[in-house]
């Protein structure tokens, strides 16, 4: 089974990588980017089977590493 | 004062640590350098050093690999026995990670690395690590860091302040760091995270001894038999 875990910067955390981007999206000509926000996915291949059990695993994954909660969100897909 | 320093792979403050906490120690104990797949700390030690560097690539989040690093369970729980311990750099980004310093380190404003001497100044003599410089002492210091914008929310700024646990501010902020911070204490002020590298100046042959006051505030507090 597959999981899928996407860490995004949360609302109100200043995003300088984001802000970057937006900035070099507009210097080649792309307009009306209003915000960029950079975040990360991060896929994993599991033995487990059960679905929920996945999501509960990954979860805990993300609170103990994948994420720093202090400044991060995540979602956690189960594909 | 018995000191360790841990050694993460892509550690690389790690022995001008060593050769700082070597001011206040015995020539006959000098610090004991500690892997990170270590589990245990040796017995008797006074204060633990986190070193700047690039741990693990600085891959996921800076310090987010060496912060779940064997060694590190022991130095959070030796820290939770208020035994003392200072991050650098790296090292703070590490402490922030583990959660014995609040908030955390976030790319700089700017996105360049920042290498050079700035000024920062003492906010606080209260702790080991600042107690030889004068209150508002201004003191300057090297720094070298891509993600030394310290950030944290608003309940934790208020206790910072209202703790006076800001140890260190820069007079002029080059990477967006929340109210200017450069260092701060945890709460029994026996933990402190800064981004400047005050191990790189504490010798006239490095150029400087600005930094040598933090060295000699902890020999002063940590003497040890």
């Amino acid at each position: 089974m597959k999981a899928r875990v996407f860490v995004t910067l949360k609302n109100g955390v200043l995003d300088p990588q984001g802000g970057a981007v937006r900035h070099a999206l507009g210097s080649l000509g792309f307009e009306g980017v209003e915000k960029v926000r950079q975040g990360k996915v991060i896929e994993l291949e599991l033995a487990e089977t059960d679905a929920d059990k996945a999501r509960a695993s990954v979860s805990l994954m993300c609170d103990k590493l994948l994420a720093n909660t202090v400044i991060e969100d995540y979602t956690v897909e189960i594909l | 004062m018995r000191a360790a320093v841990i050694q993460f792979p892509g550690s690389n403050c790690d022995r001008d640590l060593a050769v700082a906490f070597a001011r206040g120690s015995d020539a006959s104990k000098p610090a004991q350098m500690i892997w990170h797949k270590e589990t245990g700390l040796p017995a008797g030690l006074d204060v633990i050093g986190i070193p700047g560097g690039f741990s693990f690539g600085d891959y996921l989040r800076c310090g987010a690999i060496a912060a779940r690093s064997p060694i590190m369970q022991a130095v959070v729980d030796f820290a939770n026995r208020g035994g003392y311990v200072i991050g650098i750099c790296n090292g703070f980004q590490v402490l922030t990670e583990t959660g014995l310093l609040p908030g955390a380190l976030m790319r700089n404003s700017g996105m360049k690395f920042i290498c050079k001497n700035l000024e920062l100044q003492v906010k606080t003599r209260d702790s080991v690590f600042t107690s030889a410089y004068q209150h508002n002492a201004k003191i300057t210091v090297p720094v070298a860091h891509h993600d030394g914008n310290y950030q944290a929310d608003t309940d934790t700024l208020k206790a910072l302040q209202a703790e006076d646990r800001i140890a260190f501010t820069y007079t002029q902020n080059p990477n967006g760091s929340l109210n200017d911070i450069a260092g701060i204490l945890s709460e029994n002020r026996r933990v402190l995270g800064m981004m400047p590298h005050p191990e790189r100046l504490n010798d006239p042959q490095l150029g400087g001894t600005d930094g040598s006051g933090m060295f000699d505030s902890l020999a002063d507090a940590l003497v040890s038999a």
